[in-house]
């Protein structure tokens, strides 16, 4: 497949991406464990950030992302504005779904990040959904769905596939192999290790990736989105990984063997990629500490937005149920 | 206006929505071919007028099928998808509970989600893995709309409302009307909205609210009551949510007694709704308690006389109208 390798710009914004995302959890992780400044539990992509910006960023603008709960990542690569996105997190009014949603349900149409399910392996059905419209309509659209490898487990993920390879949708399927299923390894329970090697059971390909090579990804996601975009049908792409962190804040992960933990620290994907950049010459000594600085102050901003933004009225729990809202039922006596 | 099967009229709706707006496509098992020849099932012929990429047949997939229509309407699309028996919707039901109807909540408003599910009903000699009631747990999610016509007219006009409405609309269509009900069926985009319900036979001793098949459960016992003086008022309520509370309190106001009628099992059935939306909001006009008349509590039996046994019968509609009316 021909392919047109990255210029020095594109390199350094997966870069960039990373950092932003970076940042972005470590404040959600900072805030998460402050009393009282973040409601509800609180996932995060640490870890996972080449994912995120490897495929979002060999996405078209009008093609569609469905996600799950582990979303911020996808977001901010989508550009997402930082600000809506920490406000939502805190359920404020300015967030994206006027803290409808909070870190979960995260939807923000103007950017094509169509859905979000925290039901584990639901967001594979919807994005076939999604890729049927695409399809209908005669677009050359694709509908890129991330799931985990735990998802992979649910039978809706099999039956998404099943119905989006006999049907040849444009669905881009990206399984993030983080090792962690909550609390239970990925060789507890996926016997076939790779999750990669199932797309021949739906006769579409399925390519594994080293999910902290952000580089690797992108081409990764760039060579399968011409194959779906082609109306060659779906294609798998499964990106292995690690979860730095436990499933939530809530969760120490004292399940995890810290040596393994180490392993993967030392493959940091940010840092790989800085160091490959670094490499090839494209990057001034000081410029990776630049970019930090630059997400670093969008995430500063981000909170000081979300900060300032109020709660919404409770009484506009009422709202946002129905487009025509049912009629108010007769008065009682 | 032309007679017609409810079957029928269902199939005119569907290819009329069709044709007013490309957007509307079908998906299900068996939609398109299927292995009964039937004039009277409602796909029956559309994949012939419309051709494959409108009338999808897919795999068995109830949770991909229910997924397709959640992901296609929240592009813009106008999905009508088809679970082939009510027990089998459990399979959709994530996808229905927690996607569909909760969707747009969770997006803050910025989303829709205008699909439609029909679901077939009834009581039909295969047993409670193809035979169960579940309305009750579908009107219990907010975020869905349930429709349960028991005609021909209301077949169509209801179905073309749930087509062309924005939110997402189960309709419930009672199978053994598909062709055991006739009736005239206006041409046309006549439809009929979500949240009226019909007085399908005026009286004045007793209201029973219902609907599907059980409207004509209703009728048969009003008219064997009638030859006795008693007069029972049946409203069909075309669809639960939203819910008519309206039309039922007026028709209570004038009668003073109030039953409600399913083919549902008794326990946290919609009728337990009913009777405690009647109670609250007309107690001191009640001249006797409420009352269901109900299925037991019991998945639907197979063998015959049992099957017979399971189904709210007239009989029961009006011995207990007698004992309310008669005291």
């Amino acid at each position: 497949m021909q392919r047109q390798p990255l210029d020095r710009d594109q390199r350094i914004a997966l870069l960039a991406d990373m950092l932003l995302i970076r940042a972005f959890e470590e404040r959600i992780v900072q805030m998460a464990h402050e009393k009282g400044r973040l409601p509800g539990m609180q996932i995060t992509c640490m870890g996972q950030e080449a994912v995120a910006a490897g495929v979002v960023r060999a996405l078209a603008p009008d093609d569609v992302v469905v996600t799950n709960h582990r979303s911020h990542g996808h977001l901010l690569a989508r550009g997402v504005d930082p600000g809506a996105l920490m406000a939502e997190i805190m359920g404020k009014q300015d967030g994206l779904n006027r803290g409808k949603s909070g870190t979960l349900h995260l939807a923000d149409p103007s950017r094509n990040v169509l859905m979000t399910s925290t039901v584990v392996g639901a967001a594979p059905p919807l994005a076939v959904g999604a890729a049927f419209a695409q399809h209908y309509r005669g677009e050359a659209n694709a509908t890129c769905v991330f799931f985990g490898d735990g998802a992979a487990a649910e039978g809706s993920v099999h039956e998404a596939m099943n119905l989006a390879a006999v049907w040849r949708l444009p669905v881009l399927f990206v399984c993030e192999s983080n090792c962690w299923a909550g609390a239970q390894a990925h060789k507890e329970h996926c016997p076939i290790g790779e999750i990669a090697r199932r797309a021949g059971s739906y006769a579409m390909p399925g390519v594994m990736a080293d999910g902290n090579a952000v580089e690797q990804v992108h081409d990764a996601a760039r060579d399968l989105l011409g194959h779906v975009r082609a109306g060659r049908g779906p294609a798998l792409l499964e990106c292995h990984t690690y979860r730095m962190r436990g499933h939530g804040e809530h969760d120490p992960q004292h399940y995890v063997d810290k040596a393994e933990l180490a392993l993967w620290a030392e493959r940091d994907p940010i840092a790989l990629h800085a160091e490959a950049l670094r490499r090839a010459g494209l990057l001034e000594p000081d410029a990776a500490e630049r970019l930090r600085q630059i997400a670093t102050a969008a995430v500063d901003a981000a909170v000081a937005f979300a900060d300032a933004s109020p709660y919404p009225p409770a009484a506009e729990a009422l709202d946002h149920l129905y487009v025509n809202p049912l009629p108010p039922l007769a008065k009682e006596g | 206006m032309p007679v017609k099967s409810t079957g029928q009229a269902i199939a005119e709706a569907l290819a009329l929505a069709m044709d007013r707006d490309e957007n509307v496509f079908l998906a299900g098992e068996g939609i398109g071919t299927s292995i009964h020849v039937n004039p009277h099932l409602p796909t029956f012929g559309l994949l012939e007028r419309f051709g494959p990429r409108r009338v999808r047949d897919t795999p068995v997939s109830e949770a991909a099928i229910a997924g397709l229509a959640v992901g296609a309407s929240c592009m813009g699309l106008r999905p009508v998808v088809e679970i082939m028996f009510f027990p089998f919707i459990t399979l959709a039901s994530d996808m229905l509970v927690n996607h569909a109807a909760k969707l747009r909540y969770l997006s803050g408003g910025l989303s829709a989600f205008p699909l439609t599910v029909r679901v077939k009903s009834g009581v039909f000699s295969a047993g409670c893995q193809h035979s169960h009631h579940l309305e009750a747990w579908l009107a219990h999610a907010p975020g869905l709309k349930v429709a349960y016509p028991s005609n021909p007219a209301d077949a169509k006009g209801l179905l073309l409302s749930a087509i062309f409405d924005p939110d997402p609309v189960v309709v419930v269509e009672d199978m053994p009307l598909y062709w055991s009900i006739h009736g005239e069926v206006p041409e046309g985009d006549a439809r009929v909205p979500l949240g009226q319900a019909r007085v399908a036979r005026e009286g004045g001793d007793a209201t029973l609210a219902t609907y599907g098949g059980a409207v004509h459960v209703a009728l048969a016992a009003a008219e064997a009551l009638a030859a006795e003086g008693v007069s029972l008022e049946v409203i069909d309520l075309r669809s639960l949510v939203p819910l008519d509370t309206a039309a039922v309190f007026a028709s209570v106001r004038k009668t003073g007694r109030f039953l409600a009628l399913h083919d549902a099992t008794r326990f946290c059935g919609f009728g337990a709704e009913l009777c405690a939306t009647v109670a609250e909001a007309c107690f001191g006009e009640l001249t006797s308690p409420p009352c269901r008349i109900a299925a037991p509590d019991i998945p639907v039996p197979f063998t015959p006389a049992q099957e017979a046994f399971y189904k709210p019968s007239a009989d029961q509609v009006t011995q207990a109208v007698r004992r309310m009316v008669r005291g």
